[in-house]
Formats: C-alpha cells, sequence, structure tokens
C-alpha cells in the first residue's frame, strides 16, 4: 500500500504581528501567521483572528430595523454601544465617525475628539477609529482622533490612496496603527502599504483592508485577492503581509437579503435568520481567506463568529493531524 | 499528473523504426508529450507502457458522476487549491437527509421541499442536488421502503446511508436505477460493499475516520476489485479537522499525485453543529475548502439560499467573472418618475451600484448595458460601453415607455459620454451621476427632483 506523506508546505514568510491597546487598556495582537489560515499542522498561529463590533457616534436611523432592535437604546451613545458590545463579546471597538459625513451632521474635529474619548473612558479594549470615507473630512477627524488618543494605540483609518499621509503622520505623531484601504487589487494594496511605509509607519503598525465584498456582492473577489496577499505574505514578500481587516457587517447589512424582509421571493426564507446568515456567511469565509480582523454589527453574528474561531483554532499547539 | 517526453520515450521500444511516421522514438515521446501524437501510431508499445501512459493521462481527481439523467450530478475532476489558480469547476453538492424511521409524512415533505426548492440569482437558477436517506431504523424492509418512497417523490439523484450490506441490497432493489451513491464501504464492510456497487454500477463512500493512511489504504483495496467511482468521507467532522483532512486530501492528490486519494470528497456539516447556524457556517467552510458533496440534515430556504449563494461565488471561474443579464431593472417599486441610471453588466459593477441604488431609499430602475462582463472604464476604454450602445440599450429595453422625465443617469466616470449621448438620444436628458458608486445615495438627495 502506498505511505500517505503528509505534505507539509515550508513557508518562508510570516504575517507582520500588529499590537493593538496596551499602556494599561486590554492588548490585542493580531497577525503572526507562518501559514495559511488555521492550519495548525503547518505552522505557528500564534493569535486568533479578533473580533471588533461595529460603533457609531450617532444613532443610524439607515440600519435595518431588525439591528437597531437587537441595539435599542444603546444606539443613542456611542459610550453606551461600545459598553454593550463589550459585554457581547467584541475583542475590540471599531467606531466609525459617521457624525462626520457632510450628510449626517458633517460633525468636526471637536465631535471627533469627545466621541473617541468617551468610548475610550467606557470600555477597556483596545479602539479602531474609521472616519466618514469623505476625504477631506477622514483627514479632519482621524487626525482629531489620532491626537486625542494620544498612546492608546488605537487602529486608524481609512488611509485612502489620496489621503495617507496625513493619517499616517498623524499615526506616527500618536503611535497609533495605520488602516490602508484599496479597492479589491492585490497591487494596489501592496502599493499603499508600500506608500505608508515610506511615511515611516512601521510594519507593525499597518493594517490593510482590501475591501470586503458581501456574500452574492464579490465576496469572491475579495476571498480570491485575499487568498492571493496571504500566500505572497508567506512567500516572503514583506509589503502583502499585513494582517488584515475586513468590514463584514457593514457589507452583508448594506444588502437587499440582510436587510429587507417583506416583498422578497419567498425563497430566501425567514428575514431574521437569513440576515445573520449573510453577515456569519462572510465573516467565516473571508477568516478562512486570511483576515486577522472581522468588524461586524449583530451581536447573534458575533456570537457564531466567536464560537466558530474557537473551533479553528482548536488544533492550535497540536503540530500534525 | 502528465508524463514528460523523456518519462514517455522511456516507456517506448527504442528502436527507432519510424512506423510512427516519426524518425526517432523520441520525436515521438515530444510529441505524445505535446498531446500533438496518438500512442496507436506506435504498433510496438507494450501493454505495460500503455497502462502507465493511460493512467498518467487520468485526472488527480476523479470525476464522479451520481445519479442517472435527467438529473444526475458530477464531482471530482478539480485542479486547483486556489480559485484564482484557475478555476474550481465542479460545484459542490448539496444534498438533503431523509431517515427512514421518520413519518412517510414528514419525509415526504422534506423531499418535496427539497426537489422544487429552486432560486433566482443573476438570472441563474439555483438548487438542491440530492436526497440521502438514512437507515435509522436498523429495519431492512423500512429502509427499502422508504427508498423507493423517496424515488416516487423525487427525480433528484439519491445516496442510499445503511452499514449493512444486506440493507443497502434490499433497497439497491427498488432504487439501482437511478444509479444511487452507496454510503459507505467501511473497513468491517467494504468487500461486500465493493461488490454491490460492483454489480449494480454505483458510486460508493468509502468513510474511514482512523486517518488518512486507513483511508487511502481501504480504497486501494476497493479499488482493486475494480470499482473506480468512489467518494471519500475521511471521518473527521468538527470545523479544523474538516479543513484541515480536506486540504490535505487536495493537497496529496494535486501536489503529490497519490492516486488512493484522488476522489472527491463527502461532509456531514451538522453532525458537528450545535445549531442550525453553526451547520449552516460549516457546509460554507466545506463549500469553499474543497467539499465536493455537503450532505444536510436540515432544510431552510433562510439556511440553503446563503449556502447556494457561496457556492455560486466561489465557483465563478475567475477568467470569465458572473455577468448580469442587461435589462432595465426596479429597485424600491419605481414609478415612470423615479430616476434611471445606468451601468454596465460586470457582475461586481452591477452589485456595488446595486446595493447603493437598494439602501439610497430612492425607488429607482437600473438600466444594465451589455459591455460583456467588463466594467465601466474598462469597457468604455473597449469601446464596449459608449453612446450608440447605451442609446441603442435605450431603445431596445423601450425605456421611453417606462420612465416619463426622458433623462438618464451616467456614471461619473464616463462623463465625457454626455454631448454624444444627447445627440444620439434626441429628447432625452443626460445628467452625470457621482464617480464612485457609494455616492449615489448623496447624489440622489442632491440632484434628482422628479
Ligand atoms: S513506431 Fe514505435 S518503436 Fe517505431 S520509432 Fe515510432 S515510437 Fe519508436
Amino acid at each position: 500500500m502506498p505511505a500517505v506523506e503528509l505534505p507539509v508546505q515550508k513557508w518562508p514568510g510570516r504575517i507582520h504581528e500588529v499590537t493593538l491597546g496596551g499602556n494599561g487598556r486590554k492588548k490585542v495582537v493580531v497577525g503572526g501567521e507562518a501559514t495559511l489560515p488555521f492550519l495548525h499542522f503547518e505552522g505557528a498561529i500564534p493569535h486568533r483572528p479578533a473580533i471588533a463590533i461595529e460603533v457609531h457616534d450617532r444613532n443610524p436611523a439607515e440600519w435595518a430595523e431588525n439591528l437597531r432592535q437587537v441595539w435599542g437604546s444603546a444606539l443613542k451613545s456611542p459610550a453606551a454601544w461600545a459598553k454593550k458590545a463589550s459585554e457581547l463579546g467584541a475583542d475590540l471597538i471599531a467606531l466609525r465617525l459617521s457624525s462626520a459625513h457632510p450628510e449626517n451632521g458633517n460633525t468636526g474635529a471637536e465631535a471627533a475628539k469627545k466621541n473617541v474619548a468617551q468610548v475610550l473612558e467606557a470600555v477597556d479594549l483596545p479602539v479602531i477609529v474609521l472616519g466618514p470615507e469623505v476625504a477631506e473630512k477622514d483627514n479632519e477627524v482621524l487626525m482629531a482622533a489620532a491626537e486625542a488618543a494620544r498612546g492608546q494605540r488605537l487602529a486608524i483609518g481609512d488611509c485612502m490612496e489620496k489621503n495617507y499621509r496625513t493619517i499616517a503622520a498623524a499615526c506616527i505623531a500618536n503611535g497609533h496603527v495605520a488602516i490602508g484601504k484599496t479597492p479589491i487589487e492585490i497591487n494596489l494594496a501592496k502599493q499603499l502599504n508600500i506608500l505608508i511605509s515610506d511615511v515611516g509607519v512601521s510594519r507593525d503598525a499597518i493594517l490593510m483592508d482590501p475591501t470586503t465584498g458581501a456574500l452574492g456582492y464579490g465576496l469572491e473577489y475579495s476571498y480570491s485577492v485575499m487568498e492571493r496577499l496571504r500566500l505572497a505574505g508567506l512567500q516572503g514578500d514583506a509589503m502583502t503581509a499585513m494582517p488584515m481587516i475586513c468590514t463584514v457587517g457593514e457589507e452583508a447589512w448594506r444588502q437587499k437579503e440582510a436587510r429587507v424582509s417583506e416583498g422578497v421571493p419567498t425563497t430566501w426564507g425567514q428575514a431574521k435568520e437569513r440576515a445573520i446568515l449573510w453577515e456569519g456567511i462572510t465573516a467565516i469565509s473571508l477568516l478562512e481567506a486570511g483576515a486577522d480582523i472581522v468588524v461586524l454589527r449583530h451581536p447573534r453574528s458575533v456570537e457564531l463568529a466567536r464560537a466558530t474561531i474557537d473551533k479553528l483554532m482548536a488544533g492550535a499547539g497540536q503540530r500534525s493531524a | 499528473m502528465p508524463l514528460s517526453g523523456i518519462e514517455i520515450y522511456k516507456l517506448l521500444p527504442k528502436s527507432n523504426c519510424k512506423e510512427c511516421k516519426f524518425p526517432t522514438c523520441l520525436a515521438f515521446a515530444m510529441k505524445l508529450a505535446q498531446k500533438q501524437a496518438e500512442l496507436s501510431a506506435c504498433p510496438y508499445v507494450s501493454e505495460e507502457a500503455k497502462q502507465a501512459l493511460d493512467a498518467a493521462a487520468r485526472p488527480p481527481i476523479r470525476l464522479v458522476t451520481v445519479g442517472a439523467n435527467p438529473k444526475s450530478f458530477q464531482v471530482g475532476n478539480e485542479v486547483v487549491l486556489f480559485r484564482h489558480e484557475k478555476t474550481f469547476y465542479h460545484p459542490t453538492a448539496l444534498v438533503v437527509r431523509v431517515s427512514d424511521s421518520d413519518s412517510a409524512d414528514s419525509i415526504a415533505n422534506r423531499v418535496k421541499e427539497a426537489t422544487t426548492y429552486t432560486v433566482e440569482r443573476v438570472g441563474h437558477n439555483m438548487g438542491l442536488q440530492g436526497i440521502a436517506i438514512q437507515n435509522k431504523s436498523g429495519d431492512k424492509a423500512a429502509f427499502a421502503r422508504c427508498a423507493q418512497q423517496v424515488q416516487s417523490l423525487t427525480d433528484l439523484p439519491l445516496m442510499l446511508m445503511a452499514s449493512d450490506p444486506g440493507t443497502m441490497e434490499a433497497a439497491l432493489e427498488k432504487a439501482a436505477a437511478q444509479k444511487p451513491l452507496l454510503y459507505a464501504a467501511t473497513r468491517d464492510n467494504w468487500q461486500p460493499m465493493a461488490a454491490l456497487a460492483k454489480k449494480y454500477q454505483c458510486p460508493v463512500a468509502i468513510c474511514e475516520p482512523g486517518g488518512l493512511q486507513p483511508l487511502s489504504d481501504l480504497t486501494e483495496q476497493v479499488s482493486k476489485t475494480g470499482v473506480e467511482d468512489i467518494v471519500l468521507d475521511p471521518g473527521v467532522r468538527d470545523f479544523n479537522g474538516s479543513l484541515v483532512s480536506l486540504t490535505q486530501i487536495r493537497r496529496l492528490a494535486l501536489k503529490s499525485n497519490f492516486r488512493p486519494l484522488g476522489y472527491p470528497v463527502i461532509t456531514f456539516p451538522s453532525e458537528a453543529a450545535s445549531s442550525l447556524e453553526e451547520e449552516a457556517l460549516l457546509a460554507g467552510q466545506q463549500i469553499a475548502k474543497y467539499a465536493s458533496i455537503v450532505v444536510l440534515d436540515h432544510f431552510s430556504p433562510e439556511m440553503v439560499y446563503p449556502l447556494l449563494t457561496l457556492r455560486m461565488n466561489i465557483y465563478t471561474d475567475p477568467q470569465k467573472p458572473i455577468q448580469v443579464t442587461p435589462g432595465v431593472y426596479p429597485f424600491g417599486n419605481p414609478k415612470p418618475t423615479s430616476p434611471l441610471l445606468v451601468t454596465t453588466n460586470f457582475s461586481l459593477t452591477y452589485f456595488s451600484v446595486a446595493g447603493e441604488v437598494e439602501s439610497s431609499g430612492f425607488p429607482s430602475w437600473l438600466m444594465v448595458t451589455d459591455t460583456e462582463g467588463l466594467s465601466v472604464l474598462t469597457s468604455w476604454a473597449a469601446g464596449k460601453f459608449d453612446a450608440p450602445k447605451i442609446a441603442k440599450t435605450v431603445k431596445e429595453f423601450k425605456i421611453s415607455e417606462m420612465v416619463s422625465h426622458q433623462s438618464l443617469i451616467l456614471p461619473g466616470a464616463v462623463a465625457v459620454l454626455r454631448g454624444e449621448l444627447e445627440e444620439e438620444l434626441s429628447g432625452w436628458k443626460v445628467m452625470v451621476g457621482p464617480r464612485d458608486a457609494v455616492d449615489i445615495g448623496s447624489y440622489l438627495k442632491r440632484s434628482w427632483t422628479s
């Protein structure tokens, strides 16, 4: 009988380790993988992927009713929301400063400082701060957030091609981690990592967001770009070896399948459960493609993702299969 | 794995007799390696060489057919570990399990539901592939009866699950014509099971939870009896174990060209799940990571629809992205006064635009132009998204009868087309929308007054 020789691949590279929080605050380390996701028999996976819960600095009226209901009155203040998220098992809080968007209040630096400070006060978890994704406003509020949270080692984003300099510089000056976001393309992701590094951000302070496509809405593109980035990183390309963050909740809950309960085909099934699986399956698929941080919205998806990560990490430490 | 010219040369007579019409055996071998010659051109080739060449030409993962026409499904014959390296060819078959200890009514309901379930996505209809029948009763007659009942209710391929060969044969006597998948040959029953697979010409699953070596040994034994249509069950159920063992099987087959494990793999996600959601997530993992058949114990549309969507995503050929059928798509019950936006039929472009239109809160029309699956800028650069093409689409779908305002919103990235398009479509007003889909909501808020 032919003998089975289990193929074990030797990877010359390793994903950079990035630490968030610390300095009195809880610490979360992501990255450091020496093999593909959850293949513990082949190489070390020193840190489990982290789950961030998305919190806004305003009550998001546009959110699906189903989501608004589960968060209830916590939606009224970012501090209360973050606190509840922490109780529900978040590893990280992802604070989106959406009130700075010109159409959602156009708030400025002062509001950003105040909201970031309140969230930092309310929880002892590390915090990710995201701008409204309008370049000028991002610069304004993210700089303010970076200064207000000096030394707290936030992750701050997104650095995009047009405004990475300002945000990256604010991260260096205040000891934070920069998130670079590029539109589902491996070379653009690598290019932005190089640009951010050239500004002076060290490799252990960059996360990349290769842009999330939700289930049914471009998931396969994100999935393959992430697999390719991870393979390139493990093959030794240091400029693709950044840990990856995916805004799963935002993308999944944008879609009709998660948001709409009436006037859709009966073959879509019951709305609440469908929405959770839409977010959950997007999350798990991208975790298996290499995501190090998934940003989620629904508490049940968080619970499911956590249980799944527990099980996928269960083989850690074992060196044979 | 294909042989090189030199490897083939070693198998030839090396007499250079030229009867193959090539000057030397080596020249002939080189042409064979390039698939520009047929082995039959050499009259002196040995039986042994023939077999070796045949074996080398076999795909590293066997293509297995389950069921009889017209509704059979095929799994296996995959060639890559990562979809971006080429594509995944044979989508994971989703099979729903019933048990012969359930009441006839509940079996009938489940089977009918699973058989008739179909859901449409970007012009493609998706459904389930088969019904598995579990011999839970331990009773031979009940199993055979159940197989007969299920067979009368569905044209989907069947999978018969019994560990006792006598029980299996009782059901096969009723259902063999449908070429069901037999589950499973194990270390205890493999001889009679393999004999049944041979006698009834059915594919058979081999289950050996003791590790890949024992699984491989058992597969070798079964295949030596002449059974070739094999499906593997490594018996590992949990998230990590399943990921690891399915990855290893796929790597062994593709990277090590290890024949005894070169078969499609079957999984049972519910056996490691504590809820329907968990079953769905594990099934999702297995669709992406190397399961060819996934047996579900629950059937509900809200679980199956996301899984079918995931399967479509993962099995889409990365070189040939899904194209959306050109036409006019309504969002949120639009009226003749609602805005009309124009985009291309590249699925990702369509989905990002559709998602933003959907969440903008404006009931709208979205006109999808046939750009052969290219995005806005790429198709514009390639001359496949120009003013005449857009004008033609407007006319083809009789859009002037659908909207009363006779204006359309062009993607901002192709603002240059505006003048020409207004000439092509006399009486129409061409508006320039945002460059990025994310800005559609704010654009409509700002610019749309019906
Ligand atoms: S016919 Fe066969 S033996 Fe003769 S030259 Fe061709 S390959 Fe060689």
